[in-house]
């Protein structure tokens, strides 16, 4: 426990940790000194002055260096001029006074020297009504100003910084919270001032403009209206907004996020998702949200949601009544109840995938998770132990994360191990490729495409590396799907298990497995029974398939051609695809921001997300829509209510036991106090009061036998000369349905690209920037050729949902290049 | 009581009409036909002003809709070009309307409006058969335009509208 100080601040003694500054010991007494460039999560600079304070300490006698008494007293001296809250750490006995005459009259200044530049454009700002400058200039400004507001200083009103944020020059205050953010946090120092004195204005320096994940983040801790975010640009006023509390879907992290939606004329009348803003959840998202998750929600609002039910009649689909279309649905799969298949994905929601289980265990089908993932069993035994919080991991600590390029497959996950990494936690990457997060690893490893299982396995043998990971006091392990299929994950996570397990790093907090998946709520359908499948095709060919929130058909043309020869298909979904194309019963289900639901985040954190605007058309929410399915099958699902699915799920699955509804709704402290009247302090994320969820205690922390059956190390896939490696890598932006939706978003994802090593390319004669026309275990396709030197040679990178389909790594052939040269 | 005083009373008040219907003004209004002008503070139906050059006062500031006591009115803005410019500064009122059956006539909206684009004018001849034309949309309630020029959107010449906020003559404005 760190040594506790006691300090007196406005005539109230505080006790409080040692290390904390002024400020945040006073916020944490509840007194609440005004600040601009002060944030409790970066380090402190003292550049707006706004926090200034008398603050006086006891009096040591030279001599002898003890506390001179006065009156049984110690005497309290104070320095001749005021100093800053947010620079001046606490010490014993100090003495702080935020609301003198001399303190409040050194705040009034800064405040009118903070205005001599101010536009005060209020109206025309998005910031207005939620400003930091605006309350303090309220609560601590002098009413009037001295100078003259013609001479106000005029600078560049709507400056791009990259596509995402703009900014405006004038109603900046240089408190450099963006830059900081970005440098200290994100670690990706993309901003910095340029000029100086009163020209000092904030610039993007890297290319393109604001290039990182994380920019939407300095528009919540910009203390004035000068960074905005394009998508929300004049969307309403912030006090027209309503809230509502909400999980991302994006990605396994499981942000905590808030839904801003508003009635729109624009969206005829409709209420609207205005904006995603971050909730606070210390252990699992802090404060923050990547922009993929901010900026990525417009697919719910997307002109090709399905609104009524429709089954297929003379080959045309036609609108039907719910009954009719689910009878006509449950007859088929009742008539082929040997060949009844679930596929379902990560998309959904416990409550969902739990009910999707019970039907075809029920009717005597398989259920099968659409992903190329698979070791979820893996992580339900030795996952992280409950009471995981990466945000506590530093010195002594080990992370290992392999086969994942964790910045464009959970970002969050990057910035908070990226910090563990700051605090002195143990990093080490294992990719074939260099990733982002190698700069902030202390070792990194590359290995060969195929070789995942000998690298973990090497952490066996005696090395550096593996001895520092062994002897951590606590270690993690991420593994993810970089150039792996579902046989390759399943035994690269089997490889890690083991290895976590011989080096006793389960069932404690902070140690354990995590799985990167593809989808949110994977975890979930892993801990209902969903389980993936390595040769999907055979899977599906010639079945009666039920498909879930998946679009198969418009992701790989060999499951496209599976399907087209399966006895029936129905499928579930909210938006057109090209499964629903070919479906012979079409069910339009709610979106995520439409009703209420839990999922389960990759630390195996189950938490809750709430409806926040009216359904649309005939939708139903899944879980809903498989219990009507189920009932004309004969089977008794409940349908109705969401949590008393859950009270089902908490009862028959034991990781789930004790678990409901209200106790996912618990919350306790969080440090930083954020999100409450004083937005100047944290930003404008939202303070969490809707639950923290609750994390699932993994087998071995409960003391259960834990048996990792030893995976058959597969032969790595090795080309033949003019042969190359196919991979499939993960992308943020891909050509996903949720990203197409966001047009901002879209000018980051650009089209269909492989991308190989220059040298590979010189080898094989093809021209960069150019299409290639490549042969993929048979599937020929025509994608524009990048080059990125960090790839091996001979092997091709393929990007997940860019329109090229392979779910595992493939022998490709490069077949003709773009000048008709014939390989 | 004389015999004769109730018809001296009566020619005295019938005395008064005559004085009256000859020698003071007429008091009442042959309204509709003539309107009774309104004093200069009276508060009539709102209208939205416009600039001398036709471009639009409002900014779709949503100050009038937060002031309003009734919740009578629903802003909604969104950006100007100089392609197509509605109002000087970034921000135009794209839907601006105002249920005139909420509406209390207070003013509150008037005392908000950082542009003094809303005013309570003095039209008062409100009278609705259903409550879809209590309503009063946008372009019912700008001003109209004195040459088709001035009509908004229209583009304009780059970089002169820049602010929303006219400038103020002096700070004590």
């Amino acid at each position: 426990m760190t040594k506790q100080v006691t300090l007196t601040i406005n005539g109230k003694q505080v006790t409080v940790p040692e290390g904390l500054t002024v400020a945040d010991a006073a916020k944490v007494a509840g007194i609440d000194i005004p600040v601009f460039c002060h944030h409790p999560k970066l380090e402190p600079v003292g550049m707006c002055r706004m926090c200034l304070v008398e603050i006086g300490r006891p009096m040591l006698d030279r001599a002898s260096g003890q506390v001179v008494m006065e009156n049984g007293q110690p005497k309290i001296q104070f320095m001749p001029k005021l100093e800053t809250a947010c620079t001046n750490r606490v010490s014993e006995g100090m003495v702080v006074m935020t609301s003198s005459e001399k303190a409040v009259s050194g705040q009034k200044g800064t405040v009118e020297f903070l205005l001599t530049s101010h536009p005060l454009d209020c109206p025309v700002c998005d910031k207005g009504g939620e400003c930091p400058l605006q309350n303090l200039t309220m609560q601590f400004g002098p009413g009037k100003s001295r100078f003259i507001y013609d001479e106000k200083l005029h600078l560049d009103k709507q400056v791009p910084l990259g596509e995402l944020i703009w900014l405006d020059r004038e109603r900046c205050i240089q408190c450099a919270r963006c830059i900081r953010f970005q440098d200290e946090i994100a670690g990706e120092a993309v901003l910095g001032f340029d000029d100086r004195g009163r020209g000092t204005q904030i610039i993007s320096v890297s290319d393109p403009g604001f290039d990182s994940v994380f920019s939407g983040n300095t528009t919540d801790i910009c203390p004035v209206g000068a960074l905005t975010t394009a998508d929300f640009r004049f969307g309403a006023r912030p006090w027209e907004l309503e809230a509502q509390a909400s999980i991302c879907t994006q990605c396994p992290v499981g942000c905590n996020t808030t839904l801003n939606t508003r009635r729109e004329a624009k969206a005829g009348g409709d209420v609207v998702v205005k904006r995603v803003m971050p909730r606070q959840n210390e252990e699992v998202n802090e404060i923050w949200l990547c922009d993929k998750g901010r900026f990525a929600y417009h697919y719910t609002e997307s002109k090709e949601r399905l609104t009524k039910p429709m089954i297929r009649k003379d080959g045309k689909l036609a609108r039907v009544p719910w009954n009719a279309a689910t009878k006509f649905a449950a007859e088929k799969f009742s008539a082929h109840k040997k060949d009844f298949v679930v596929l379902a994905s990560g998309r959904l929601a416990n409550e969902d995938l739990f009910n999707l289980k019970s039907l075809a265990d029920t009717a005597g089908g398989t259920a099968i998770l659409y992903s190329d993932m698979g070791g979820g069993e893996l992580t339900q035994l030795v996952g992280v132990g409950a009471g995981t919080n990466i945000g506590t991991m530093g010195k002594g600590d080990a992370i290992l994360v392999i086969a994942s390029d964790l910045y464009e497959e959970a970002p969050i996950w990057w910035l908070r191990i990226k910090q563990a990494a700051d605090r002195g936690a143990t990093l080490i990457v294992a990719n074939p490729r260099q990733t982002k997060l190698d700069r902030f690893a202390k070792y990194t490893i590359r290995y060969a495409y195929g070789d995942e299982m000998k690298t973990v396995a090497d952490f066996g043998k005696k090395s550096k590396i593996a001895d520092e990971f062994a002897k951590a006091k606590n270690a993690m392990v991420f593994f993810g799907s970089e150039g792996l299929g579902v046989n390759g994950t399943s035994a690269l996570a089997s490889a890690c298990a083991a290895l976590l397990k011989e080096s006793d790093h389960v069932g404690r907090p902070n140690n354990g497995l995590v799985g990167v998946w593809q989808r949110a709520n994977d975890q979930g359908a892993f801990e209902v029974g969903f389980k993936p499948e390595a040769d999907l095709e055979k899977a599906l060919k010639g079945k009666a398939v039920y498909i879930v929130g998946a679009d198969p058909v418009g992701d790989d043309p060999n499951l496209a051609k599976a399907l087209k020869g399966a006895k029936f298909v129905a499928v579930q979904d909210i938006l057109e695809t090209a499964t629903t194309e070919i479906a012979d019963a079409v069910f339009p289900a709610q979106a995520f921001t439409e009703r209420e639901g839990t999922y389960v985040s990759g630390e195996r954190r189950v938490q809750r997300f709430h409806a926040a605007v009216p359904i649309k058309g005939d939708s139903k929410p899944d879980f809903a829509i498989v219990s009507m399915v189920a009932r004309q099958m004969g089977i008794i699902l409940e349908g109705s209510s969401p949590s008393v699915v859950f009270d089902i799920l908490a009862n028959s699955i034991d990781a789930f036991n004790e678990l409901s509804y209200e106790k996912l709704a618990e919350v306790h402290g969080q440090w930083p106090i954020v999100g409450r009247g004083d937005l100047y302090y944290g930003g404008t994320t939202y303070e969490n009061t809707r639950g923290l969820g609750v994390q699932l205690v993994p087998v071995a922390q409960v003391g259960g036998t834990v048996r990792i059956s030893k995976v058959r190390k597969e032969a790595a896939l090795r080309p033949k000369e003019k042969e190359l490696l196919a991979v499939p890598v993960n992308k943020l932006y891909d050509l996903g349905v949720t990203i197409q939706s966001a047009e901002l978003l879209g000018q980051r994802v650009g089209e269909a690209f492989v991308a190989m090593n220059p040298v590979t390319v010189k080898k094989l004669g093809l021209e960069v920037g150019k299409p290639a026309k490549i042969s993929f275990d048979g599937v020929n396709v025509e994608a524009v050729l990048k080059v990125d030197d960090t790839i091996s040679t001979g092997v091709v990178l393929v990007p997940r949902s860019m329109g090229i389909a392979i779910r595992e790594p493939v022998v490709a052939r490069v077949l003709r290049s773009e000048s008709g040269k014939v390989k | 009581m004389g015999v004769f005083d109730p018809i001296i009373e009566l020619s005295r008040g019938l005395g008064e009409t005559l004085r009256s219907f000859l020698v003071e003004k007429t008091v009442t209004y042959q309204y509709p036909e003539e309107k009774r002008p309104v004093r200069p503070r009276f508060r009539g139906r709102h209208e939205l002003k416009r600039y001398d050059n036709g471009l639009e006062k409002c900014i779709g500031c949503s100050l009038c809709a937060a002031a309003c006591p009734a919740d009578a009115i629903f802003v909604e803005a969104s950006e100007n070009t100089d392609e197509k410019r509605f109002s000087p500064g970034e921000r135009y009122a794209s839907t601006y309307e105002i249920n005139m059956l909420r509406c209390i006539y207070c003013g509150f909206c008037e005392d908000a409006c950082p542009t003094e684009a809303i005013v309570l004018g003095d039209n008062y001849e409100l009278s609705f058969t259903d409550r879809k034309q209590a309503i009063y949309t946008k372009d019912m309630l700008l001003v109209p335009v004195a040459s088709e020029q001035m009509l908004t959107p229209r583009k304009v010449e780059p970089n002169v509208f820049k602010r929303s906020v006219p400038e103020m003559k002096d700070s004590t404005d």
